[in-house]
């Protein structure tokens, strides 16, 4: 009996590992595919973690599975060793992991710095703020003479417009409740809050259209609350679009920023 | 048993502690450890349904969205074809958060095992602060009630999250749920903190000062020494959750402005005075509930260390590191909370701070798993029900344990946070953790508690059907975080990155509820084995510890007749030369050729 509770055991540590080889391949499941630069990084760490985790589960798993097996036997004869501890095996297993945890640590310094440090934002003028609110993000583009809030804005809903390979900085404002910006795409997300003002950046490196979602709960309609992100080829594929989108806006009679209070 | 001539331990009370009481003193109104942690545990049983019954329903709309819920449904939205509406979905996770972690694990581990526990392993007649003790038993009712009226009330019930972040939980008007199932939720939360306060302050004097004779603080085994150091971390983590709900009920009923940030505009109408600072909530919440994640998961490692050794047949490797490492969780438990909010605006300055110190506070969790190890090497493993829970216990703690470190590295949290990946994490360490350390207790100690065991071969049964679905449903959550699935989406097919995820979500969905069928298979086996269950006798596992050594099988109030024990040795001295065949070496056995054994032989 003692076999076959070990190799219960077993299964669940193979399903485990298993089941991240079969959805690290051909699955479907996996991470979507990476159209950034911060997320080459990104991915980078979560590999390295994902090995030394990955070989540490495995050892501790075949000592465990190795002990229950050998030891597992109840015809065994005699008892078990008599013994309290083993100083420099203690010693040596709290001060291995002790080093490996530090060098993670220290390891992902760099990529959260390029990522959120305000001394790391590119030197690049304001894309577009974003103002969330239940249920949608309304987007607006400060336009060629890069002032919020002057005659040349455009405004749209739901919408991020962006050329490839451009340094993309947002500023990131909330109305109502938390949400949070999260392009899966390009692995970056920040928290959106009332009542504060924040960046964002990121570069996307191949055009193409990416899905925006909301990250923190933020009421019923959280699940729909979808953007998309298009990335143009070109900036003058960008600047044509922009200059459409103006033209509209300004044929429409309706004033685009009502929903704002007080803009 | 005890009965030195040199080490009598005589208590004033000790005489007149058997005298008759009514029925309703006795079992109800009781200020009987025993009988209280027993009412504990009938309750978590209780809210244990309730609580698997909503993550059922959370289940269902991921796997089948929008479509008639079975039995519930036509019961609860006949009006919506008996789906449930979307406003519904985040009162569901939400209140099943809330249900299994302050009315399952926290009550479940400190409540029952604390209570039942802690007296008989020091060898105390009972708690040092018997009524008071009671007191925080019945403060778990209201909560319940709270909770569960909150269903009721116009709106229903809470619906932020049980992490309930303003400004969404601290407006009326930005939820249904916000209205008044919010406040109930938080007035549930103040009473839990109540009990949980009046448990703590009531084990840290017990284990203080009503240790019996011998019994130091390094005889005292795992269960007491963890119940002992989570008593502490809730005495000084829960006042700033308690002045952090009472903020948020100010800011909610009276117009204050605690978190409500300038200009605040919800569902198109001014939400109130501004000045405050929605962040604000969240550094108090994770200084409460970071330490809170620990309170869940150390007196289960207590309790497994127990169950391991018993059934081991062998001392516990290194016990006192693994008491430091306990100690260590605790202290570094209390600067870790910012690992929670990476993402949320905090300056990330501080985000390199915290991910360095949640690094750290894997070491001490590592060198638990490698004495636990070590504990099984060379022994004498008895596959016993209670054994086969701890022994999951140890293989899911290393999984939850491992993926732990994924999030706490600021860049990958980038990505994975929100996600179905700390899900994942959360249940391998909640369920696959706390929850089976709560059932390995469960079956180890229903002996003391009844005097009768339970079925071994259903025990058994219960055991293999839980962990195979447990594999089944929480693994996967891993694998979908890694594709990005957010956390708490009512319908996330909504989305194109995610709308080929359903077949894993149905695999999951059923297994989900297979699962909560096998524990049918545990409650049948708990009431069955009352009447029906096999005469336990004195010490079924032949256990050392002193829990197993009183004089009556069931002792009644008071514990241990006219003398408390005297205690020789640490609890885990299995194996010992002195020991008997089976390595059993009782803590109460005197020693060979001492006076006390002359003393003991007449």
């Amino acid at each position: 009996m003692h076999r076959l509770w070990t190799l219960l055991f077993g299964a669940a540590a193979v399903f485990a590992v298993g089941i991240f080889f079969w959805a690290a391949g051909k699955s479907g499941y996996w991470f979507p595919e990476n159209v950034s630069v911060i997320g080459v990084d990104i991915d980078h760490l979560y590999w390295v973690i994902t090995w030394i985790t990955g070989i540490t589960f495995v050892v501790v798993m075949v000592l465990f599975l190795w002990f229950l097996w050998k030891y597992g036997d109840e015809r065994r004869p005699g008892k078990a060793v008599f013994t309290h501890g083993n100083h420099t095996l203690e010693t040596v297993w709290t001060a291995v992991p002790a080093a490996i945890l530090v060098f993670i640590a220290v390891y992902q310094y760099g990529a959260w710095k390029e990522a959120k440090f305000r001394s790391h934002m590119p030197d690049s003028p304001l894309h577009a703020r974003v103002l969330a609110g239940q249920f949608e993000w309304r987007i607006r583009y400060p336009g060629p003479d890069r002032e919020l809030y002057t005659d040349d804005d455009v405004e749209q809903v739901n919408l991020l417009h962006a050329w490839k390979d451009q340094d993309i900085v947002l500023q990131l404002e909330s109305r109502d409740v938390l949400h949070s910006f999260f392009v899966p795409a390009a692995r970056m997300k920040q928290d959106m809050v009332p009542g504060m003002k924040q960046n964002m950046w990121f570069q996307i490196t191949r055009a193409g259209e990416y899905e925006i979602a909301c990250a923190e709960l933020c009421g019923w309609g959280h699940y729909k609350m979808k953007g998309h992100l298009i990335v143009h080829e070109t900036k003058a594929d960008f600047d044509r679009w922009y200059q459409e989108a103006l033209g509209r806006q300004n044929a429409d009679q309706r004033d685009p920023s009502i929903w704002e209070r007080g803009e | 048993m005890s009965s030195t001539a040199t080490t009598i331990h005589t208590e004033a009370h000790a005489a007149h502690a058997e005298h008759e009481l009514s029925f309703v003193r006795k079992y109800i109104f009781s200020t009987d450890h025993k009988i209280i942690g027993i009412q504990f545990l009938f309750t978590v049983l209780f809210t244990l349904g309730l609580g698997g019954l909503l993550a059922l329903g959370v289940r269902w709309q991921l796997a089948y969205p929008w479509t008639k819920v079975p039995i519930f449904g036509e019961l609860l939205w006949s009006d919506n074809g008996g789906a449930m509406p979307a406003e519904v979905y985040p009162m569901l996770t939400t209140m099943h958060a809330s249900v299994m972690i302050f009315l399952v694990i926290i009550p479940g581990l400190s409540g029952v095992f604390g209570n039942f526990c802690i007296p008989l392993q020091i060898g105390a007649r009972d708690m040092a602060f018997p009524t008071m003790n009671m007191i925080s038993y019945w403060f778990m009712w209201p909560a319940i009630l709270f909770f569960v009226a909150s269903f009721f009330v116009t709106g229903g019930a809470a619906t932020f999250g049980w992490t309930s972040y303003p400004p969404g939980a601290g407006n009326l008007q930005a939820a249904p749920g916000s209205l008044h199932g919010q406040t109930l939720w938080l007035l549930g939360l103040l009473c839990v903190g109540v009990s949980s306060l009046l448990g703590s302050v009531n084990y840290i004097t017990t284990i203080v000062k009503l240790r019996t004779k011998g019994m130091s603080f390094f005889r005292m085994p795992m269960t007491t020494w963890a119940l002992f150091i989570t008593a502490i971390l809730q005495a000084f983590a829960l006042p700033v959750l308690t002045a952090a709900l009472i903020l948020q009920v100010a800011d909610r009923e009276f117009m204050t402005s605690f978190f409500r940030p300038d200009d605040l505009v919800i569902n198109n109408e001014p939400a109130g005075p501004g000045g405050g600072q929605p962040l604000l909530w969240q550094h108090l919440f994770w200084f409460y509930s970071h330490p809170a994640v620990y309170i869940m998961i150390l007196p289960a490692m207590g309790v497994v260390s127990d169950v391991i050794t018993t059934f081991a047949r062998k001392p516990l490797f290194g016990y006192k590191p693994m008491v430091l490492a306990v100690a260590g969780i605790a202290f570094l438990g209390f600067i870790v909370w910012g690992h929670h909010m990476f993402q949320s605006g905090m300056n990330p300055a501080l985000g390199m701070t915290f991910m360095t110190s949640t690094m750290l506070i894997a070491l001490p969790s590592a060198v638990k798993v490698f004495n636990w190890l070590g504990t099984l090497w060379g022994s004498r493993i008895r596959w016993t029900t209670p054994m086969l829970n701890a022994l999951a216990f140890v293989s899911m703690f290393v999984i939850g344990g491992l993926s732990g470190i994924f999030m706490a590295a600021t860049p990958v949290d980038i990505y994975i946070h929100d996600t179905y990946y700390i899900v994942g994490h959360i249940h391998y360490v909640l369920f696959g953790g706390s929850l089976f350390g709560l059932f390995a207790g469960l079956y180890y100690w229903y002996p003391k508690m009844f005097g009768r065991r339970m079925s071994e071969f259903w025990g058994k049964v219960h055991f293999a059907g839980s962990f195979v679905l447990f594999n089944l449903v929480f693994f996967p959550m891993h694998i979908l975080g890694m594709g990005g699935f957010p956390r708490r989406y009512a319908d996330p097919y909504f989305f194109e990155t995610w709308k080929d995820t359903k077949p894993m979500n149905q695999m999951m969905t059923i297994a989900a509820i297979l699962l909560g069928f096998f524990q049918l298979i545990l409650l049948l086996n708990f009431f069955l084995s009352l009447r029906r269950g096999e005469k336990a006798g004195h010490n079924p596992w032949r256990a050392n510890s002193l829990e197993w050594h009183t004089p009556e099988i069931w002792p009644g109030h008071g514990n241990w007749g006219a003398r408390t024990p005297t205690v020789h040795r640490g609890p885990y001295e299995y194996a010992a030369p002195e020991s008997e065949e089976d390595g059993y070496y009782p803590q109460t056995t005197p020693p060979p050729g001492s006076q006390a054994e002359r003393a003991h032989a007449h």
